[in-house]
């Protein structure tokens, strides 16, 4: 009883409230949030409350067509297959994409992990399509794996094909413009990812008889495991918004139609905002639920150190 | 636990050399290791020794010579064929995986039957006693258990040879000297064989058969551990066998062994250890326990005497670790049963078979070449 006495009368904290608060990390220093947090709530939280209150305010078109009152617009969403199918070209874009430039990026980044002569150069070279904007990677696309692009006309001129090939203004167009522009995201994150594995591990498990394979599957994989996964959210969800690709080099009102588009002709063409602002909602709902899955199955792997730098 | 992996009789190191572009990492290492040997490489820093370990363990190529086992070549095998154990100055324990999945790796690598790697895990937690750490992850175990969690990992595959690269230098002092009685322990028990890599003159002393001593990726000695306390081959293995006062001086007169050296506030009799003719550059090495304090009467016949000052005394529990400065400003370190004032001035004497005269310059001459040498002359 004397220790639990003693316990409760310590708790009492004879330091000023101030030096208190300061514990808890409140003081003047605070005042330095006051800019980043004026940005958010006027540049993001704000937009982000009127869009989901646009939604729930559909046009009389709308609900005269699908119902529901506040909710027409969501009703729209799944009930109209125009609409709805979108979600599913967006994802046959996204996913294959994300996954593409993720299980690329693994043999490459460890290739590129040691030290050897030109090695930055060859850096340079990955990452700097991040450089270049997407509409300028798809007029890039354009001229050269256009119809009469140099690719094809080269093909062409040398036997090896009849018909040019069409490689653009359908999904590989848009799915090549993904690459482009996803890739170095995927590339640089992998090889920070990779850089934190102690290289004495491998050593390790070299030295227990593991050959690559064993290696790469038992000790290397699980412990970049989790670093893919956030690198494949982060990539998907650069691929899912999909926009100017999509139109550009893609087929807007085919294999193309993304959610992205959606939105944009509802604003544009059909001038009906509250619809548009559900199809931006809804993408980010479809985005979230992605993400919570691979989370989910993140959850599950080792995600402690790795021994290496960091 | 029966291990008795002494697959070989013999593992041969014939001119092993590394070079890093252009760099020489070590230069010519030959060694021969029987079969159950406890071999330690001793050097500072970058004097080549973790470079031979790892040119042995195959994660280095070799840039010449050859590494036999038997007779047969095995440094062209990868690392994963050569069927040695490793343990890493970092552990480099598999952070994912427990203590017990740890210890099995290698046995599933191996392909061994189920039942046979519970088991062998089994021998090995126990031989390390760390059962009731079976489950736990690497970063839950303290930095001693991890280090036996490696060790357990490397020879529960019975493997041909150990290796061990600095095991035990991420440790603190006290747990050093437990793992220090563990790993000697483990080896008089498994009888396997070792070679072990480690800046830390003691360690390597107490722990080894014999000794490789390295500096600039040559070897300076050979030896076990008698040989090297006692006779070190020249002023670098001395040094690092505890003579810590290193005196450069020049000979005067040689009668026999004995020679007169002096300098330019100091003059000693002292042992020759290599040759040396009047006139020449020499260095002395002295043990820090080899120069006494002398008690103020006592004789000192026959013994050299420095006047000198006391500067520094440690404690160190049974005696006290002294520096003095000569009145000619040279530095040396006394050990002292009682403990003298700081600024007094004491007269040491040393026994003139205790101080031993080395050639300043470390370039071996082997004997081979000496004769060359005169034959050309």
């Amino acid at each position: 009883m004397t220790s639990a006495t003693s316990t409760a009368s310590r708790s009492k904290s004879s330091a000023s409230l101030r030096h208190r608060l300061a514990e808890r990390g409140v003081d003047t220093k605070l005042w330095l949030l006051v800019p980043a947090v004026v940005f958010a709530l006027l540049l993001f939280v704000y937009p982000f409350a009127y869009g989901i209150g646009l939604t729930f305010q559909p046009l009389a078109g709308t609900q005269e067509k699908w119902g529901g009152g506040f909710f027409a617009n969501y009703i729209a969403f799944f009930k109209d297959a125009f609409v709805f199918d979108s979600v599913w070209l967006t994802m046959r874009l996204a996913l294959p994409a994300a996954l593409f430039n993720v299980i690329v990026s693994i043999p490459i980044a460890f290739k590129l992990r040691g030290k050897f002569r030109g090695k930055r150069f060859m850096q340079t070279l990955l990452v700097l399509p991040i450089t270049l904007g997407t509409v300028l990677t798809a007029q890039g696309l354009l001229i050269f794996a256009g119809r009469q692009g140099w690719l094809n006309r080269f093909l062409m001129e040398t036997g090896i094909i009849s018909e040019p090939l069409q490689l653009v203004n359908n999904y590989l167009g848009v799915f090549f413009s993904l690459v482009i522009s996803g890739f170095p995201f995927a590339y640089l994150l992998i090889s920070s990812y990779l850089s934190g594995i102690d290289p004495s591990l491998e050593a390790a498990a070299k030295t227990l008889g593991a050959n690559w394979k064993q290696r790469f599957r038992r000790v290397t994989l699980p412990l970049l495991a989790p670093g893919l996964a956030t690198t494949f959210i982060l990539t998907f969800v650069l691929a899912f918004s999909v926009f100017p690709s999509a139109r550009l080099v893609g087929d807007a009102s085919g294999d193309t139609r993304v959610l992205a588009l959606m939105a944009y002709r509802a604003f544009s063409e059909q001038l009906d905002y509250s619809m548009a602002s559900t199809i931006a909602i809804m993408m980010g709902v479809v985005e979230l639920i992605v993400i919570g899955i691979v989370f989910l199955g993140r959850s599950f792997l080792y995600k402690g150190s790795t021994g290496g730098k960091g | 636990m029966s291990l008795s992996a002494n697959a070989f009789e013999s593992l041969e190191l014939k001119n092993v050399g590394r070079s890093f572009g252009g760099r020489d990492a070590l230069v010519d290492l030959n060694l021969t290791i029987r079969a159950g040997e406890f071999i330690a490489l001793l050097g500072p820093s970058g004097c080549g020794k973790s470079t031979a370990l790892n040119c042995l363990a195959g994660l280095l190529p070799l840039t010449h010579g050859e590494i036999l086992i038997d007779g047969k070549r095995i440094d062209v095998l990868p690392s994963e064929k050569r069927d040695f154990g490793m343990v890493f100055q970092n552990y480099a324990l598999f952070p994912h995986l427990s203590v017990e999945k740890n210890i099995a790796f290698g046995l599933q690598m191996r392909g061994l039957p189920k039942a046979e790697i519970t088991r062998r895990v089994a021998e090995g937690l126990a031989l390390v006693k760390l059962e009731e750490h079976a489950k736990k992850l690497p970063g839950q175990l303290s930095g001693g258990q991890q280090q036996r969690v490696a060790i357990a990992r490397a020879v529960v595959l019975e493997p041909r040879l150990v290796l061990m690269d600095e095991p035990l230098s991420n440790l603190d002092a006290k747990l050093r000297l437990e793992m220090r009685t563990e790993i000697r322990r483990l080896h008089q028990s498994l009888g396997l064989t070792t070679v072990y890599v480690t800046h830390d003159q003691e360690e390597a002393l107490s722990l080894a058969d014999r000794l490789v001593v390295l500096r600039d990726g040559r070897v300076q000695q050979i030896g076990t551990p008698e040989e090297l306390h006692d006779h070190p081959a020249n002023w670098h293995v001395a040094d690092f066998m505890g003579y810590r006062n290193l005196i450069d001086l020049r000979v005067e007169s040689v009668t026999g062994d004995l020679a007169r050296v002096s300098g330019p506030d100091l003059s000693l009799t002292a042992r020759l250890v290599q040759d040396a003719a009047v006139g020449d550059d020499i260095r002395v090495a002295i043990r820090p326990s080899d120069l006494l304090v002398a008690r103020p009467g006592a004789s000192t016949d026959g013994l050299n005497v420095i006047e000198a000052v006391v500067n520094v005394v440690e404690y160190q529990g049974r005696e006290f670790a002294v520096g003095v400065t000569t009145t000619g400003g040279q530095n040396l370190f006394v050990h002292a049963e009682t403990a003298p004032t700081a600024g007094a001035t004491v007269t040491l004497t040393v026994d003139p078979a205790r101080a031993l005269i080395y050639r300043s310059s470390l370039d071996i001459v082997s004997a081979e070449q000496q004769e060359l040498a005169e034959v050309r002359g």
